[in-house]
């Protein structure tokens, strides 16, 4: 496993009919309930069986802006489809709703080349719309500026990095969510009339004091969970040791995997060890694989079923080769003279009692200590909210425990008129829970812009 | 995409740079920096911001050419432009009325901390500037120095220009002479740990200017860790001035050297 093309392959048209004859267009629609952007999901499918493709994705964008993302990166199983009818009723599991949602994204890139001639909403926007402005232009950020644009307001959002799309570029590699579709994504909220500006840090090259000088008359705040979370154990800061922020920004963002025609560098070694199973960790163990790893291996400190990633992700994972040491936790990292990683010393784990979690806390197995020669360890252990914008705007206030921003019932921080919702308010959560928050927030904001 | 205005050598391997960055200028203050990559191949370097023209629009970046991205951007001339400049980043220098302050900047680090100089002159601080380099060639901004400090020394290590001696022998015979308040210095490392071992007997608050590896420089990406006083901290945001008595010099030292292989690499390319 050597490139970065996309694994995972989509349904032919054929399959996606069949697929979509599936659904029994039941009365209670529960699939909906599971849906954080309210896509109308009986509908959607009812027409991809009638293979009315133009009306199906017309149908998902009322809803979702980012289709083709959602169709690959949205943990359906937990979601809509864990909510089916079909389920356990020997009638061969729930629709595939999000293979559907993807095969309609897709569809529609195919026979619709350019993203401007597609826009769902966004008419009748008034010269005299009133400027908002949206920070952070990851999923929350991308969902809310194309909602407040379709409501007819003059967006502008603002992006820290050299390229829009916040996590899904720097985050989730290539063979998971090729970049040309982030493109079409991202090109698709700018025909709505979205002006992405990237290159500025809010909070930094302008405060959000200045943005309300320069006219903006609200302010929503998506700047994510970018607070990479260490063990506390000793040898993190050796040479080797990187987040999985790191790891994935040099190689996603900055093409460290063409180096040197791209002169960013990353360095792995032979043996490499990423810590913790989630997705972000499935991403960093299979990148590092596809980088020339000898052996790329998950260290979860918990069981292969509490692990929190996706499962078709653990499945890709062992398809690709890679090692998993469950119930294994890392104590501390050795180095060699010149201060590079040599080897990780981990504790085997045995499951207890639940925890706070409601998942079975691990227990050191006392006499169970080893060492795993390695060069390279990848902490993939989770984030906190980005501290940035509320480091440097005072009035902002924010939980002092998790550090998360405080909003109120209407998506409002403690600054009026700036509002906030996606990781910054609730942590690190998936795709699709920020894409609901940041639609959520578009709307308070369309209220109080109304009543303002 | 950001015009160059204008270009200076000023030596042989440091080049002057001005320009055109007018959303930076706005919340810019002393002791920030800026992310610069040159193009969509380019890597994302820290560099500081050394002055700001308001009414040009204009930041002054000084480079010097140390490995590839450098050498790039010190190949370029007056009229090309730079993709990508992100801020002003990190906390700006601590500025008040210190009392006397000594500015310590060795090499190209000089650089780093003419604006802190020139904004505590303004603050009514007397402000003494010790210029430290490896020869006369490298010497530079002496006379932007002394059109905004009270004092200037030169030191060189060969003796070709100035004091022959290091930044801290400089150092040593002002502590001896007068009551120093305040020490702000930027270098490469063994110079920094060397300034902040030399005022520490005397207790003088020294303020050090950090030069970790950043990528994102937003915070997120935590490849500028370093240790102050046992506690992780990100150079970027939470830097990149730290009180040098706290500062895990070695540590740094080893971090930063984690690429050379590919740095050379690179350079070869």
């Amino acid at each position: 496993m050597k490139d970065f093309k996309e694994v995972s392959l989509g349904f032919t048209e054929e399959e996606a009919v069949r697929e979509a004859q599936r659904c029994i267009a039941c009365k209670k629609k529960p699939c909906c309930n599971g849906c954080p952007v309210e896509i109308d999901i009986p509908e959607f499918i009812r027409l991809v069986a009638r293979k009315d493709y133009k009306g199906a994705i017309r149908k998902i964008k009322e809803k979702n802006n980012l289709p083709a993302v959602c169709g690959r990166v949205c943990p359906q199983e937990t979601q809509c489809e864990a909510l089916c009818v079909l389920i356990g009723k020997g009638k061969g599991g729930p629709v595939a709703i999000g293979a559907l949602e993807r095969f309609v994204a897709d569809w529609e890139i195919e026979h619709s080349p350019h993203p401007s001639l597609s826009p769902v909403g966004g008419e009748g926007k008034g010269e005299g719309a009133a400027k908002v402005a949206v920070v952070g232009s990851g999923p929350a950020g991308l969902t809310a500026a194309a909602d407040l644009a379709k409501y007819g307001y003059q967006v502008t959002l603002f992006e820290s990095l050299s390229a829009s799309g916040g996590v899904l570029r720097y985050g989730i590699p290539e063979f998971r969510l090729p970049r040309a579709i982030l493109d079409r994504e991202t090109g698709y909220i700018e025909s709505l009339g979205v002006e992405i500006k990237c290159n500025i840090l809010i909070g930094r090259t302008v405060t959000l004091s200045g943005l309300f000088e320069d006219g903006y008359k609200a302010i929503f705040l998506g700047t994510g969970a970018g607070l990479p979370y260490f063990l506390g154990i000793p040898g993190e800061s050796l040479n080797g040791v990187y987040s999985a922020n790191e790891f994935l920004t040099r190689v996603n963002l900055m093409h460290a995997y063409e180096f040197p025609k791209y002169k960013t560098p990353v360095k792995i070694g032979e043996r490499v060890a990423v810590v913790g199973a989630g997705n972000t960790a499935m991403d960093c163990v299979r990148v590092a694989k596809r980088l020339g790893a000898q052996d790329a291996i998950i260290v979860y400190r918990r069981g292969e079923p509490e692990a929190p990633a996706r499962r078709a992700e653990i499945e890709h994972a062992k398809e690709e080769g890679i090692e998993f040491r469950f119930l294994t936790a890392p104590i501390k990292i050795e180095g060699n003279e010149k201060g590079e990683v040599k080897s990780m010393t981990c504790l085997k784990m045995e499951l207890g009692e639940p925890d706070a979690s409601g998942r079975r806390r691990p227990i050191p197995i006392r006499g169970s200590e080893y060492e795993m020669p390695v060069d390279t360890v990848i902490i993939a252990v989770g984030q906190g909210p980005n501290p940035l914008i509320a480091h440097t705007t005072k009035e902002l206030a924010v939980d002092d425990k998790s550090g998360e921003l405080k909003i109120d019932e209407n998506c409002m921080t403690s600054m009026k008129g700036v509002f906030a919702g996606g990781d910054i308010t609730t942590g690190e959560g998936t795709v699709i829970a920020a894409m609901g928050a940041g639609k959520k927030a578009a709307a308070a904001m369309d209220s109080y812009l109304k009543g303002a | 995409m950001h015009r160059i205005v204008e270009k200076k050598q000023l030596a042989d391997t440091i080049t002057l740079l001005k320009v055109e960055a007018p959303l930076v200028i706005r919340e810019a203050r002393a002791g920030q920096f800026v992310i610069v990559r040159l193009d969509e191949f380019a890597e994302r370097i820290p560099l500081t911001i050394c002055d700001t023209d308001r009414s040009r629009g204009t930041i002054t970046l000084i480079i010097q050419q140390l490995g590839r991205s450098t050498k790039d951007l010190c190949a370029l001339k007056a009229g090309n432009s730079i993709q990508d400049i992100l801020g002003p980043l990190g906390n700006p220098t601590e500025i008040e009325k210190f009392g006397t302050v000594v500015i310590t900047g060795g090499g190209v680090g000089a650089a780093e901390l003419y604006t802190a100089a020139k904004a505590l002159k303004e603050n009514g601080n007397k402000v003494i500037a010790i210029i430290g380099a490896r020869n006369k060639d490298l010497i530079i901004l002496e006379d932007e120095f002394k059109a905004v400090a009270d004092e200037v020394l030169i030191t060189t290590d060969d003796g070709s220009y100035g004091m022959k001696g290091l930044v801290t022998d400089a150092l040593k015979k002002i502590i001896a002479g007068q009551t120093v308040n305040r020490i702000i210095c930027c270098g490469p490392i063994p110079m920094m740990k060397a300034v902040t071992g030399t005022a520490r007997p005397y207790n003088i608050p020294t303020i050090v200017s950090l030069n970790a590896i950043l990528l994102d420089a937003t915070g997120m990406c935590a490849t500028c860790r370093c240790t102050i006083e046992g506690k992780v901290r990100f150079s970027c945001v939470d830097g990149p001035e730290f009180d040098g008595y706290k500062v895990d010099f070695d540590e740094l030292m080893v971090r930063n050297n984690r690429f050379l292989e590919e740095e050379k690499r690179a350079l070869e390319t």
